[in-house]
């Protein structure tokens, strides 16, 4: 069932701080990743298995790519939602 | 050949002075709640490898392939060292093995991991099948990297972690007639170092142990001259005992070696010294 974008963010946060380390108060949807989270590439591929295995969705690697934001991210775990629910 | 832990006694001559020996103080429990997962475990250096990790007090996931009744014997010493043994079973052929045994780890995820399992299908290139060549690489390489894989996400997820692969002497030497096994054993040592690049700000170290000669049906089979040949090729003079192998993986794997990460270790009487 898809989510709303304020809930992903919201499941975002939880993973982003088991996973990161970071404060929950700074993941916000705008937060950037790599200068605001401190987050290096390996920390990436872990916050998207941990997404991937929490949604139930798969996140291919050029998809990626272009994600900067925690708000892309989550735009992108809803697309990939309705796609599988479609 | 049946292989005994260190303090059963009793092991081929030269043992006395073998590494599970003289390591016997280095012994402890420092892997008291942790989980290693063995692959190749019915087979004397795997064996070996599960009976001295459980000496640390490691809970040990004995992975076979087709010797259940090597594995077996393989738990019953790990369950003598006082550890607790998981039998799993899994062709490592099978691109599904690696998260078989991962499940059969539980959720305890895996701590060490020990790369072993391993075949040969020697022959000279000029007679080698694409078979001979791909089966190999498949079971020793590529086996190796889905292990991997699958472990160090839950590694990543602990900040702790060891992974030590099996390569051999000849990954490092080459030796006419396994052209497809060196490839393997030369693989998984670059495989080692790039996991090792990507991981070592976690906690997670890894490392490649290469062992020389371990008296094996193999070597059983060499003629006397073949025998004399490879001795005087060992500084030691001596073959390897599975022990040494495994006292190598045992420190690879302790609290102690956390500073090391992308090594290749040659436990192999100095045979490829300086390669």
């Amino acid at each position: 069932m898809a989510q709303s974008r304020e809930e992903v963010v919201e499941t975002m946060k939880d993973v982003l701080s088991s996973e990161l380390g970071v404060d929950a108060g700074k993941v916000t949807a705008d937060a950037r990743f790599k200068e605001d989270l401190d987050a290096d590439s390996l920390d990436l591929v872990e916050v998207v298995l941990a997404l991937e295995e929490k949604f139930g969705i798969e996140i291919p690697d050029d998809e990626i790519a272009g994600v900067k934001t925690v708000g892309e991210a989550a735009d992108l775990v809803i697309a990939k939602q309705n796609a599988a629910a479609s | 050949m049946t292989t005994r832990p260190p303090d059963e006694g009793e092991g081929p001559p030269g043992r006395v002075e073998a590494g599970a020996t003289s390591g016997r103080g280095l012994e402890g429990r420092g892997l008291e709640g942790r989980t290693a997962l063995v692959t190749g475990a019915s087979g004397a250096i795997g064996r070996a490898c599960a009976v001295a990790l459980a000496g640390e007090g490691a809970r040990v996931v004995v992975a076979y392939g087709s010797d259940e009744q090597g594995a077996q014997e393989t738990a019953g010493l790990v369950k003598a060292a006082g550890a607790e043994a998981v039998l799993a079973q899994a062709d490592l052929a099978d691109p599904a093995a690696a998260r078989q045994l991962l499940s059969a780890a539980g959720v305890a995820g895996v701590d060490v991991l020990v790369n072993n399992a391993g075949i040969t299908r020697d022959g000279l290139l000029l007679r080698m099948r694409d078979q001979d060549f791909t089966d190999v690489l498949e079971l020793n390489l590529v086996a190796a990297f889905r292990c991997t894989r699958e472990a160090i996400r839950g590694m990543l997820r602990r900040r702790w972690g060891r992974v030590v692969s099996i390569s051999s002497v000849v990954g490092l030497l080459g030796n006419p007639g396994q052209a497809n096994y060196a490839a393997s054993k030369a693989g998984l040592i670059g495989f080692t170092m790039s996991v090792a690049r990507e991981v070592a700000q976690r906690g997670i170290t890894v490392n490649v142990v290469a062992p020389g000669y371990v008296p094996s049906k193999l070597t059983d089979a060499m003629s006397e001259e073949a025998k004399q040949a490879t001795l005087s090729a060992i500084p030691c003079g001596r073959l390897g005992t599975p022990e040494d192998i495994a006292a190598a993986v045992r420190f690879l794997a302790s609290e102690d070696a956390s500073y090391i990460t992308g090594q290749v270790l040659a436990v192999d009487g100095g045979m490829a010294m300086g390669a």
